[in-house]
């Protein structure tokens, strides 16, 4: 706890830095992961993190010194390469996309892991540290480091903002982009480097490993509370920052803990948590709005129950028991109860002793569905040419969904008629 | 104009199917006659592909159901065949053209069981009725597109089954194919096969098939050629939308509603 | 001597890894191969926790269903949550594999496993670990053992199934329709491949599973329409690379595995450049379809 305190006070002037840079490194990536994922091409991020390794490798045994621009520099190159590679391979051989990712992925990366086992077994001094590039460290980047990456990162930020509209349409529509005179060419170019740079950023705080969690878990997740990109691209702005700052965490209480885990964990969770419970998309949304639809279903057959009952003995008032209702049509009985029971607190039908009432409200609701029931009937026999005997079973659903404005077309198509196709008064 | 008939080798009874909950075919009731060549026959996104699609199972369906020689489909795989539309296969595979006619017979073989001489020699026959005997042992990236589609033919015709089921055999091939492969389906059909095809040519239908099914979403006609292919059908098939119809269908997607109250077993 | 193991158990890793690559490569789905490669960590950990060995049965069992799990979570996400296929696997598996990382760093005292194990194995270490029976009979390395077992089952799984494979690869609609499950066939897969990369893992790390899965499939791919010789090609391809790789990270004093990954790569560089058939630099006259 004091702890945790203690780092949230942000007294401490290195951990007001290591925040501020673990929120602009995470925050940076996230923004440009929801590019490439809109492109769909969510796992070129991957390739291109693993691709970072033998650059960095490269940038040190060239340069002897861990300087932060040349080895930037080196992680550029062949995270750039890297995506090159992809695109000759697919467009100049009959290897697939997912095929090249997966190769340049683990060649790439295989030569990474070799020079730097062959550095670190060097015994060069100046080596110890390069290893944080395979699981990141927020905690220890400090000083030349940490400015030169907020730095590109708020570049980064700054191109998005400069070049939405343009991304945005390459991302949609490529094609339409082209035709309006886009240099479509130009904007793939320039959404490619954005990507190298959010990875080669990025990777200073989760590591190459997991880097493509940076670029697509938050913008996956975002993805699914929002229609809207400028939205989505905050969302995914603020899940990748609040995951950079509890990195951060992790990394000041507990210095043996790899970050880039940590960080991944989490925004994991914060996207899982998304698919399932994000109101509209979300799996539970969906699950409760199936629910409801259920629900709607059996209240609306219960007060059309009634109202054919009533409509049969031409008299909508009376009591009905509940064998009677069932006998016209099999319901679970728990069901129907809990139900009707339902459609009681809202004044729909009243209850004395075992038997049930429509009231007027209910009567109108229970004279809707059946005469939407009827309508789509007659629809379909005039219109699709089924035979009257097929109609009825898709009129039991069809009867539920349909809006006011519908069923005002559907009288207008089928001229105010009177009749169903079994004869039956339309109500 | 549609016309049911006896004792039919494909009957669908009030089958509705549906894409991601919004149904693409309402209510189709179709019964099909046996030895003759079906032309399924529609607008671009009608549903014709899908007809055949759900008839043989490949897809789930929301209601109503399919029988097949008079059975549910799971007992009569081996009397059906299907050829697929062209494109729906990677034809940069490693395959030459004998392998893949040979993948008829695989499912009349077992499991485990390797290719006999028999089934050597029935893929090999085949390949001589489509007139590309010469062809087993070339490399199926090696092959126009009208040779593919004989290819895909030979296959269907290797697993020697009743009823067969084509996806625009048609589409994208030279006319030479074209004319081989109408004598080869009527050849089919004289030998009292059943073969339904899928076809968006009106030209040709009239020439080519016995029997034709129009379809728009709904059941238009289903009947004998000359009956079935009018002006006024026709011109139900492929005018005037239903956007009611469609309306609806979106709302059944957009709020997650079953298609049928209760779930088809 | 130790040469010879290291190189013997390459060489099995990428029998089994190229066999199946090659299913994988040609149903596009050499990414799910990636993924599971990752996501298997975790059950890999929690197995090792629970029985404290590490070439048990038990452990490639529980990993091996860890693996399964994954494809039908990518599966949940991408049909129930309808995340896009791409991005359900690019979560799925980072999230299981930071799990695993997370591990491995709590009960580090526990765990014979480290971080960089994880990614590039301690195959330099398989001579090491030796089986010896009760009556001090050396049979050779534990790995060695586990792994023959692995590439028999699935040799012995491709050569039962092959047509059902061979089909359910090239044309599943056609599988349907003929009556064999693909779903079937597909989740057989999956659990091989999960099954090869837990039993690869420790001694080969992830990288080159995923090296070997993807890479000289690849690269037979590019030599061969006969899918049999594709599959021997690749096979051959995947063993030259163990003996390559062995002997370049010896020269380098570097990890033998990434070494290996290496070399994998340089034997796809060669034939996408001059494969006989469809190399960029060689000249040939133009096929005609006739």
């Amino acid at each position: 706890m004091q702890e945790f305190l203690e780092f949230f006070s942000f007294a401490d002037a290195n951990i007001r830095y290591v925040t501020l840079g673990s929120v602009l490194l995470a925050s940076s990536s996230a923004v440009v992961g929801c590019f490439t994922l809109l492109r769909k091409r969510a796992l070129v991020g991957d390739a291109v993190a693993h691709a970072v390794l033998p650059g960095v490798c490269l940038a040190f045994i060239l340069s002897g010194t861990k300087n932060p621009f040349i080895l930037l520099i080196g992680a550029f190159v062949t995270g750039w390469l890297s995506l090159v590679t992809i695109d000759f391979i697919t467009s100049r051989s009959r290897i697939k996309e997912d095929t090249a990712i997966g190769l340049v992925l683990s060649v790439f990366f295989g030569i990474g892991i070799l020079l730097l086992t062959s550095i670190q077994h060097s015994g060069n001094a100046a080596q110890s540290g390069l290893d944080k590039f395979l699981f990141g460290k927020a905690a220890s980047l400090i000083g030349e480091d940490l400015i030169t990456f907020s730095v590109v990162a708020v570049l980064l930020l700054l191109v998005v903002i400069l070049f939405y509209k343009e991304l945005t349409l390459l991302c949609f529509d490529e094609a339409y982009a082209r035709t309006i005179g886009y240099p479509v060419r130009a904007l793939e170019l320039l959404l490619t480097t954005l990507t190298v740079f959010a990875v080669v950023v990025g990777i200073q705080a989760v590591g190459v490993v997991l880097m493509a969690a940076m670029l697509i878990t938050p913008a996956a997740a975002a993805r699914f509370w929002t229609e809207n990109l400028k939205v989505m691209l905050l969302l995914a702005a603020l899940i990748g920052a609040f995951s950079g700052i509890a990195g951060a965490y992790v990394s000041y209480t507990a210095p043996a803990m790899p970050t880039g885990p940590w960080i991944v964990l989490i925004v994991s969770m914060i996207a899982i948590f998304s698919f399932a419970l994000a109101p509209g998309r979300g799996w539970v949304a969906r699950l409760l709005r199936q629910r409801r639809n259920r629900t709607q279903i059996l209240e609306e057959n219960l007060l059309k129950l009634l109202y054919q009952l009533g409509e049969l003995k031409q008299d909508f008032y009376t009591s009905r028991s509940l064998s009677e209702l069932l006998e016209r049509r099999s319901i679970p009985k728990g069901e129907a109860i809990s139900g009707l029971q339902k459609l009681k607190r809202q004044g729909y039908v009243k209850r004395d002793h075992q038997s049930w009432t429509l009231t007027t409200e209910g009567k109108k609701r229970g004279r809707r569905v059946v005469r939407l029931h009827r309508l789509w009937e007659l629809y379909l026999t005039q219109y699709l040419h089924l035979a009257a005997d097929h109609v009825h079973e898709d009129a039991e659903t069809i009867e539920h969904i349909i809006t006011p404005e519908l069923e005002k077309r559907l009288l207008e198509e089928l001229n105010y008629p009177d009749l169903d196709p079994h004869s039956a008064r339309i109500p | 104009m549609i016309l049911q008939v006896d004792n039919p080798v494909v009957e669908v009874h009030d089958l509705t199917v549906s894409y991601d909950r919004k149904p693409v075919l309402w209510g189709i009731d179709l019964t099909l006659p046996a030895g003759a060549l079906v032309g399924v026959i529609g607008p671009n996104g009608a549903g014709k592909s899908t007809l055949i699609k759900a008839m043989m199972s490949l897809l789930p369906i929301s209601s109503g159901y399919v029988r097949i020689f008079d059975q549910p489909l799971k007992q009569v795989y081996n009397r059906i065949s299907y050829v697929p539309q062209r494109e729906s296969v990677d034809w940069d595979f490693p395959a030459s053209v004998f392998d893949v006619v040979l993948m008829g017979r695989y499912g009349n073989m077992g499991l485990f069981k390797r290719p006999r001489k028999a089934d050597k020699d029935a893929a090999m026959e085949a390949l001589e009725k489509v007139g590309m005997q010469s062809f087993a042992n070339r490399q199926i990236s090696q092959l126009s597109g009208g040779q593919q589609q004989r290819v895909f033919l030979a296959r269907a015709l290797a697993q020697n089954a009743d009823i067969y089921f084509m996806d625009e055999p048609f589409a994208g091939v030279d006319i030479a194919t074209e004319t081989a492969i109408i004598q080869l389906l009527r050849q089919m059909r004289d030998q009292g096969k059943t073969v339904i095809v899928v076809h968006h040519d009106l030209q040709s239908a009239s020439e080519y098939f016995d029997w034709v099914v129009l379809l728009n979403m709904r059941l238009v006609a289903s009947g004998p050629t000359d009956k079935v292919l009018t002006q006024e059908l026709l011109e139900q098939t492929y005018g005037g939308k239903l956007t009611l119809l469609s309306k609806v269908g979106d709302l059944l997607r957009r709020q997650e509603f079953p298609a049928r109250e209760t779930k088809v077993k | 001597m130790n040469a010879f193991w290291i190189i013997l158990t390459g060489s099995l890793v990428a029998t089994c890894c190229s066999l199946l690559g090659c299913y994988l490569i040609l149903r596009r789905m050499a990414m799910v191969g990636d993924a599971i490669s990752h996501a298997v960590l975790p059950g890999i950990v929690i197995a090792f926790l629970l029985t404290g060995s590490r070439d048990s049965v038990p452990m490639l069992i529980g990993a091996g269903l860890l693996g399964v799990l994954t494809t039908f979570l990518i599966e949940f996400f991408h049909r129930y949550a309808r995340v896009q296929a791409d991005a359900a696997i690019g979560v799925t598996f980072t999230w299981l594999f930071a799990i695993g990382i997370i591990l491995i760093s709590v009960f580090a005292g526990q765990v014979d496993l480290d971080q960089d194990c994880v990614l590039y194995g301690e195959i330099a270490y398989v001579p090491l670990d030796l089986w010896i029976t009760e009556s001090g009979l050396s049979m050779g390395p534990r790995t060695v053992w586990t792994l023959s077992i692995t590439t028999l089952l699935i040799i012995l799984f491709i050569v039962l199934g092959y047509k059902e494979l061979f089909l359910t690869t090239f044309d599943p609609a056609f599988a349907a329709a003929i009556g064999i499950s693909t779903s079937l066939w597909y989740y057989l897969l999956m659990t091989a491949v999960s099954l090869t990369t837990v039993a690869s893992f420790e001694s080969v790390g992830a990288i080159l599973v995923v090296a070997f899965l993807v890479a000289p499939p690849a690269t037979a791919y590019l030599l061969t329409d006969n899918f049999k010789v594709m599959l021997v090609l690749s096979v051959l391809l995947g063993i030259l690379a163990s003996v390559g790789g062995y002997y370049l990270a010896v020269w380098l004093d570097g990890s033998i595995a990434g070494a290996i990954a290496t070399v994998t790569g340089m034997e796809f560089l060669l034939a996408i450049l001059f494969s006989p058939s469809r190399g960029l630099l060689i000249r040939r006259k133009q096929l005609q379809p006739v």
